[in-house]
C-alpha cells in the first residue's frame, strides 16, 4: 500500500498520454483494420462484416501489382543507397579531416527541408525532357557526352530514379549515424589489432564493422520504413500518375477520388503489416539490450 | 611510423578531401538550381539557359511567390508553434515519470509508446478523420477539428508523444538519481521534485524537443492533405498545389520552395547541434 502511494502519482501523471495513445495509435489501428473488414465501398453504405474479403480482392487489382512492385524496387535502391552513400561519407570523414564540421553539416542540412520542396527541385532535375527541350540533368548530361533518361517516367527503372531524392535527403543522417559508431569504437581496441598484426583493412575487417551492427541496423529500421509509407515525395514529383504508384499514393486516391473507405483501409493496413513486421522485434529487442545493460 | 607509409598516409587524406569535396558539389547541385532559377525573368525560361546564371537578376518569382504562399506560411506558424509547445510539455512529464518515478510495467508501457513512433499514419488516419468528423458535429461546430488547424494541432501532438518521450527520458536518465532522492527527504513530491530539480536542468532537452517538433510539424504533408482544407492549408499542402499547377513557371516553383523552407533551414542554421541531436534519439541511440 506504501509502495503504491508512491508510484502512483507517477502513473497518474502519464495516464492523459497513456489515454492518447491507446486511443489514437491501439484504436485507431484496430478502428481501421475493421473497416477494412467491412464492404462500405462508398460514404453512405452501412458496412456489413466480410471477413478478410478485402485483403484478397485486392491482389486482383494490376494497379496494387504496380503500386507494390514500385515501393519494393523505391525501397531496395533507396535504404542501399542511402546505407552505403552514408557509410562512405562517414568512412571518409571517420579518421578526422580539416574541415570536417562544414562537410558534415552540408551533407546533413537536406534533413531539415521538407520532401515537397526536395520533390519540387528534383522534379526539375529529373525532368523527362531529351535534345533541346532537356532541362535539367539531361541537360548537364547532354553537355558531358552521358545518355539521357526518362529518369521517374522510365516504366522499368522509374522508381529507382525516385528514390535518388530520397538518398539525397536521407544519407547525410546515415552519414551522421555511421560516424558516431565509428567514433564509438575505443582505440584501443584498434592498437590491439594492429599489435597483433593487422593490416589497417584487416582493423577495420574484423574490429570495426562488427561494432557497427547495431548501428546499421537502426539505420536500416529507420530508412525501411521511411520507404515503405513513403508519400510526400511521390506527389510532389509526380503527383498520382499511376506510374510512380506506391500503396500510400493509391491509399489517398480510394479515399478521396474513389470514395472507398474499405478499400482505403484495407490499403493502409497492408503497409502497417510490412512495417510492424520488423519494427516490433525490432523494439523488443533495444527495449531488452537497454534493460540488460 | 615509416616514411613511405607516412607518405601514403598523407595522400590517401588527400584522396578523402577530393571525394568529401566532390560530394559536397553533388549535393549541392539542387541548392544552386533553386537558386538561380528562382532569381530568372520569365524571358530567360528557354531550356538552353536552365543551367546558366541568370542574366538579369530579378525578385518577380519571388514577389509572386511569396503572395501565393503567405497564408499558408501562417498557418504553418499557426500550427507549429503551439503544436510542439503542447508537444513538448506532455514529452517532459512522460519523460520525467518513465526515468524517475517508475511505475510496474512502465518498461512495457514505453515499449508501447515507441510502436507508435514507427506506425505509418496512413493506418490510423481514416478512423481520425471520421473521429475528428464527429467531434465537431458533438460541439456544433463547422471545419474547427475536421478541417481546421486544432485538428491538425491535435493529431500531430497525440503521434509526437512517442518520439517527445523518448527524448526526454533518455535525458532524464542521466540526472542523478540522488537529486530526487533529496528532495523526496525534504518532503517534496513528484510535482514538487520535477519543478524544483528537473525542470531547471532540462534545457538542452527542450530545445531538442522543440526544433524536432517545429521541423516535423512545419515540413509534414500526409497530416496536412487529410485533415485541413483551403482555409487551414499549411505551407506544404499551398506549396505542392502551387507547383502542381502547369502554368506556374520553374522560377516561381523555385523561389516558393525556398521561402517554405526557410524558418527550418534557419534552425538549422542556428541551432544545427540541437538538431543532431534530435535525430540521434530518433535512431533509439541515448
Amino acid at each position: 500500500m506504501r509502495r503504491a502511494r508512491t508510484w502512483l502519482p507517477g502513473l497518474l501523471l502519464v495516464a492523459p498520454s497513456i489515454v492518447l495513445i491507446g486511443v489514437f495509435v491501439y484504436g485507431m489501428l484496430g478502428w481501421n483494420f475493421r473497416v477494412a473488414m467491412t464492404d462500405q465501398h462508398d460514404a453512405v453504405s452501412e458496412g456489413k462484416f466480410v471477413g478478410l474479403q478485402n485483403f484478397v480482392d485486392i491482389w486482383g487489382q494490376p494497379r496494387w501489382h504496380l503500386s507494390v512492385n514500385h515501393a519494393i524496387v523505391f525501397t531496395i535502391v533507396f535504404v542501399l543507397g542511402a546505407l552505403l552513400l552514408g557509410w562512405l561519407l562517414a568512412f571518409l570523414m571517420e579518421k578526422g579531416i580539416r574541415g570536417e564540421g562544414t562537410f558534415r553539416a552540408i551533407y546533413l542540412f537536406p534533413m531539415a527541408i521538407s520532401f515537397v520542396a526536395t520533390g519540387i527541385v528534383w522534379r526539375w532535375l529529373m525532368n523527362s525532357g531529351t535534345q533541346e527541350r532537356a532541362v535539367g540533368l539531361n541537360r548537364l548530361f547532354d553537355w558531358i557526352g552521358l545518355p539521357q533518361w526518362q529518369w521517374f517516367r522510365d516504366p522499368d527503372w522509374g522508381m529507382a530514379a525516385m528514390a535518388l531524392p530520397a538518398i539525397w535527403q536521407m544519407s547525410g543522417y546515415v552519414m551522421a549515424l555511421f560516424l558516431a559508431g565509428f567514433r564509438g569504437v575505443p582505440e584501443e581496441l584498434r592498437e590491439a589489432a594492429r599489435v597483433d598484426g593487422c593490416t589497417e583493412w584487416g582493423v577495420y575487417r574484423h574490429v570495426v564493422l562488427p561494432l557497427l551492427r547495431p548501428v546499421t541496423l537502426s539505420a536500416l529500421i529507420i530508412l525501411g520504413h521511411i520507404s515503405l509509407k513513403v508519400f510526400d515525395l511521390i506527389v510532389a514529383v509526380s503527383g498520382k500518375q499511376i506510374i510512380t504508384d506506391v500503396p500510400a499514393v493509391f491509399m489517398w486516391v480510394a479515399v478521396f477520388d474513389s470514395n472507398d473507405p474499405a478499400k482505403g483501409a484495407t490499403i493502409a493496413s497492408y503497409i502497417v503489416l510490412s512495417v510492424a513486421i520488423f519494427v516490433i522485434p525490432y523494439l523488443i529487442w533495444s527495449v531488452r539490450k537497454e534493460r540488460r545493460s | 611510423m615509416t616514411a613511405v607509409a607516412g607518405r601514403r598516409a598523407a595522400g590517401f587524406t588527400w584522396v578523402r578531401f577530393g571525394l568529401l569535396l566532390l560530394f559536397v558539389f553533388v549535393f549541392l547541385i539542387p541548392i544552386y538550381v533553386l537558386l538561380v532559377t528562382s532569381f530568372k525573368p520569365l524571358t530567360e525560361a528557354d531550356p538552353g539557359q536552365a543551367w546558366n546564371l541568370p542574366q538579369t537578376w530579378t525578385t518577380e518569382a519571388w514577389r509572386v511567390a511569396w503572395e501565393k504562399l503567405a497564408p499558408g506560411l501562417w498557418n504553418s506558424v499557426l500550427l507549429a508553434v503551439p503544436g510542439s509547445l503542447l508537444s513538448c510539455a506532455l514529452g517532459s512529464m512522460n519523460g520525467y515519470v518513465l526515468s524517475k518515478w517508475r511505475f510496474p510495467g512502465a518498461d512495457v508501457l514505453f515499449t508501447l509508446f515507441l510502436f507508435g513512433m514507427f506506425i505509418p499514419y496512413q493506418g490510423v488516419m481514416i478512423p481520425l478523420v471520421q473521429l475528428l468528423v464527429s467531434i465537431d458535429e458533438l460541439a456544433g461546430l463547422q471545419g474547427v477539428f475536421y478541417g481546421g488547424i486544432p485538428g491538425l494541432v491535435l493529431a500531430h501532438v497525440v503521434y509526437g508523444i512517442p518520439i517527445c518521450t523518448l527524448i526526454f527520458r533518455n535525458y532524464y536518465v542521466t540526472i542523478p538519481d540522488e537529486l530526487i532522492e533529496a528532495s523526496r527527504v525534504d518532503g517534496a513530491g513528484l510535482l514538487r521534485a520535477y519543478w524544483s530539480v528537473v525542470l531547471p536542468v532540462s534545457g538542452p532537452a527542450i530545445a531538442v524537443v522543440i526544433i524536432w517538433q517545429f521541423t516535423s510539424l512545419w515540413n509534414d504533408f500526409l497530416f496536412a492533405v487529410f485533415l485541413t482544407g483551403p482555409q487551414s492549408w499549411p505551407t506544404t499542402v499551398m506549396l505542392n498545389n502551387i507547383a502542381g499547377a502547369q502554368a506556374t513557371p520553374y522560377s516561381q516553383q523555385m523561389a516558393a520552395a525556398i521561402l517554405a523552407s526557410v524558418p527550418t533551414m534557419l534552425i538549422y542554421v542556428l541551432l544545427g547541434r540541437f538538431f543532431m541531436r534530435g535525430l540521434m534519439a530518433g535512431a533509439l541511440k541515448g
